[in-house]
C-alpha cells in the first residue's frame, strides 16, 4: 500500500524533535481526525537552519513530516513557502489516494511554521495552500475545519 | 504450525485452514467431483458426505440438520436472516431492534431496510460494549418481528447475554437471530437451550476454508428464499453447492467443538498474561471490552497519543499481525464505531490495537509482544506532539 520511500520515512523518519528556542513553530491537525503535526524552525538570515518535527499520526503523516522537513532544511524562508503538497506526495514516489491530505497536512504545517516565524518578525505573510493535488473529500475527514480535513 | 511464520494475531480477520480440514476437503476438487444433486453414482457419494457435514453442523450447534442451511459464508447469513425475516413477516411488524456494535453485515443491511420502510433500534451499550436486558425489552413494540444481536464483538470481544435475550424474545414471540460469527469454535453455543431461533457464522474463523458459512434457521421460522433457482438447501438457497467448502466447514466446527474447553482455556491463559503485562508495562493504556465477559482470545487496547496505523506498521516490521479500529486502517473517515459506542473519544480510538490469539500463539510469543510492543508505543509517543503535553504528570485516561 505505501511506496518503500513512505516506508523508509516512516520507519527511520529524519529530523524529529524539537527545537528549543524555536524561531517559529507551527501545528496544524486535530487529534479527533487522527493526525497532528508540529514543526519547528530555526531561521538565521533568511535561513532555515534546523528543522525537527512532532507527529501524531498514521504511517504517512509520519512519512510526509518527515520528508517535508528534508525538503526545506537548508532553504530560505521564500522557497519554504514555495512548498507544495504534491513536491511532497512526487518526493515520497506517491501516496494512496486516502492519505494525500496527509501531503496538505504537511505542506500547512511548514506554511504555518513560518507564518509564526514573520509574526514574530512583525512581518505580514500571506498564506495560502497550493493544494496542488486536491485531496479526495471522500476520503478527507468530514469532521475538521481545516480545508483538507 | 502448517506454515505460518511471523507472530500472528489476528484470528479474528481469519484463521489458517487446519491441515486436517484440507486433507478432508481435497478428494472433494477430483475424486469427488460429482454433483450432490445428481442421481448417478458419482452424485450420490458426495451427497452422502455434504449430508455428514450438515450433521457434524448440527451436532456442534444443538440443532436439527434439517435446520442447517450453507451459505457462502458470514455476511451471505446475515443478509439472509434479517432480510429474510424482515419480508416475510412484514404483515405482522416492520420494527427490528439490534445494537449499534453489530458488525457491518448486519448493520448495513437494517440501514437498507430502513430505506424500504421498515424502523430499526440500535440499541447503546455500556462501556463495556454490553448490551442492557431491560433496554432490549424495552425497545419492544406491538410491531416488532426481530432482534438481531451479536453473540460476541468482533473487536472489543464482549460476550452479550445471548441466553438472556433469547428467552425475552421467545417469550414475546419475536424472532431472535444472532451473528455468531466470532463465537462458533470458541464458546460453548445450544441453539435450543439459548432460544436462538437463527444464527451466522463462518468457517474461516475456526480454521475452516474461506467463503462458507451457515445459516441456522429454526424448525417453523418464516424467512423467504434467499437465492431462487434449483432445489438446493430446500429450495431456499439456490446453486450448486460448493461441496469442498462444506466439507471443510463440516470437519472443522467438529474440530473446534472437540477440543472447545482445552483450547479455550489455553488460549484464554495467554490472552490474560497479554492483558495483563500490557497493561503493567504501558501507561496510559486502556484494556477495551469486558475483563471478563469476552471472546478467549481477545485483546483489544488503546494507546494514548499514538495513532493504530503507524502502531501496526511498526508491529508488523517487528513480524507480528494485529489490527487496528483507526479511522486510517479502515478505510473511512471514522474511527471504529463499535469503539465510539462504547464511548471512547475519537482520539482515543484512534490509538487502538486489536490482537486476537489463537491455535498458532504460544507463550514465547507473548512474550516477544511484551519485549517489542511497550518499545514501539515508546517510540512513537516520543514522536508524538500529545505526549509531550502529558509528561508534565497528567495521568488521566
Amino acid at each position: 500500500m505505501y511506496s518503500e520511500k513512505v516506508m523508509d520515512h516512516f520507519s527511520n523518519p529524519r529530523n524529529v524533535g524539537e527545537i528549543e528556542d524555536a524561531s517559529g513553530v507551527g501545528e496544524v491537525g486535530n487529534a479527533k481526525c487522527g493526525d497532528i503535526m508540529k514543526i519547528y524552525l530555526k531561521i538565521e538570515d533568511n535561513i532555515i537552519k534546523d528543522v525537527k518535527f512532532k507527529t501524531f499520526g498514521c504511517g504517512a503523516a509520519i512519512a510526509t513530516s518527515s520528508i517535508a522537513t528534508e525538503m526545506i532544511k537548508g532553504r530560505t524562508v521564500e522557497e519554504a513557502l514555495e512548498l507544495t503538497n504534491k513536491a511532497v506526495v512526487e518526493a515520497l514516489d506517491g501516496l494512496p489516494p486516502a492519505k494525500i491530505h496527509c501531503s496538505v497536512l504537511a505542506e500547512e504545517a511548514v506554511k504555518a511554521a513560518i507564518e509564526d516565524y514573520m509574526k514574530k518578525q512583525g512581518k505580514e505573510v500571506e498564506s495560502s495552500v497550493s493544494a496542488g493535488i486536491e485531496p479526495d473529500e471522500e476520503a478527507c475527514c468530514s469532521k475538521c475545519e481545516r480545508k483538507c480535513h | 504450525m502448517d506454515g505460518i511464520r511471523g507472530i500472528y494475531m489476528d484470528h479474528a480477520a481469519t484463521t489458517y485452514t487446519k491441515r486436517e480440514v484440507l486433507e478432508e476437503m481435497l478428494p472433494f476438487f477430483t475424486e469427488y467431483f460429482g454433483n450432490p444433486s445428481s442421481i448417478h453414482k458419482f452424485g450420490r457419494d458426495v451427497r452422502k458426505h455434504v449430508d455428514t457435514a450438515r450433521e457434524r453442523v448440527a451436532k456442534a450447534l444443538g440443532a436439527d440438520p434439517s435446520e442447517i442451511y450453507f451459505t457462502a459464508g458470514g455476511s451471505e447469513a446475515d443478509n439472509w436472516a434479517v432480510k429474510g425475516t424482515a419480508y416475510a413477516n412484514k404483515s405482522k411488524g416492520n420494527h427490528i431492534i439490534t445494537t449499534n456494535i453489530e458488525h457491518h453485515a448486519l448493520l448495513h443491511t437494517c440501514e437498507y431496510l430502513e430505506k424500504e420502510g421498515f424502523e430499526v433500534t440500535y440499541l447503546p451499550v455500556d462501556e463495556y460494549g454490553l448490551v442492557s436486558v431491560e433496554d432490549v425489552k424495552n425497545a419492544i413494540t406491538d410491531k416488532t418481528i426481530l432482534i438481531s444481536i451479536m453473540y460476541a464483538n468482533n473487536e472489543i470481544g464482549t460476550i452479550q447475554p445471548i441466553e438472556e435475550i433469547g428467552k425475552l424474545a421467545r417469550e414475546k414471540g419475536i424472532y431472535f437471530h444472532t451473528d455468531a460469527v466470532q463465537a462458533v469454535g470458541s464458546v460453548k453455543i445450544d441453539v435450543k437451550e439459548q432460544n436462538i431461533d437463527m444464527l451466522s457464522l463462518s468457517a474461516h474463523k475456526f480454521y475452516g476454508p474461506k467463503g462458507i458459512g451457515v445459516l441456522y434457521v429454526r424448525k417453523g421460522v418464516k424467512l423467504i428464499n434467499f437465492v431462487h433457482g434449483g432445489g438446493q438447501e430446500r429450495g431456499r438457497r439456490a446453486g450448486t453447492e460448493n461441496v469442498p467448502g462444506i466439507i471443510g466447514l463440516g470437519k472443522a466446527i467438529e474440530l473446534a467443538n472437540e477440543n472447545l474447553e482445552e483450547s479455550s482455556k489455553r488460549i484464554m491463559g495467554l490472552r490474560d498474561k497479554l492483558i495483563k503485562g500490557l497493561m503493567d508495562k504501558i501507561p496510559y493504556t486502556r484494556l477495551n471490552g469486558h475483563p471478563v465477559k469476552r471472546l478467549p482470545g481477545n485483546a483489544n487496547f488503546s494507546f494514548q497519543y499514538i495513532e493504530g496505523e503507524s502502531l501496526l506498521l511498526n508491529l508488523d516490521m517487528k513480524g507480528i499481525a494485529g489490527s487496528s479500529g483507526s479511522a486510517c486502517t479502515s478505510g473511512s473517515l471514522d474511527p471504529s464505531h463499535v469503539l465510539l459506542a462504547i464511548g471512547l473519544s475519537h482520539e482515543i480510538a484512534h490509538g487502538s490495537l486489536r490482537l486476537s490469539l489463537g491455535a498458532v500463539n504460544t507463550e514465547e510469543d507473548i512474550d516477544y509482544v511484551l519485549e517489542v510492543l511497550p518499545e514501539i508505543v515508546e517510540r512513537l509517543r516520543q514522536m508524538s506532539p500529545l505526549y509531550e503535553k502529558v509528561k508534565g504528570g497528567n495521568t488521566n485516561v
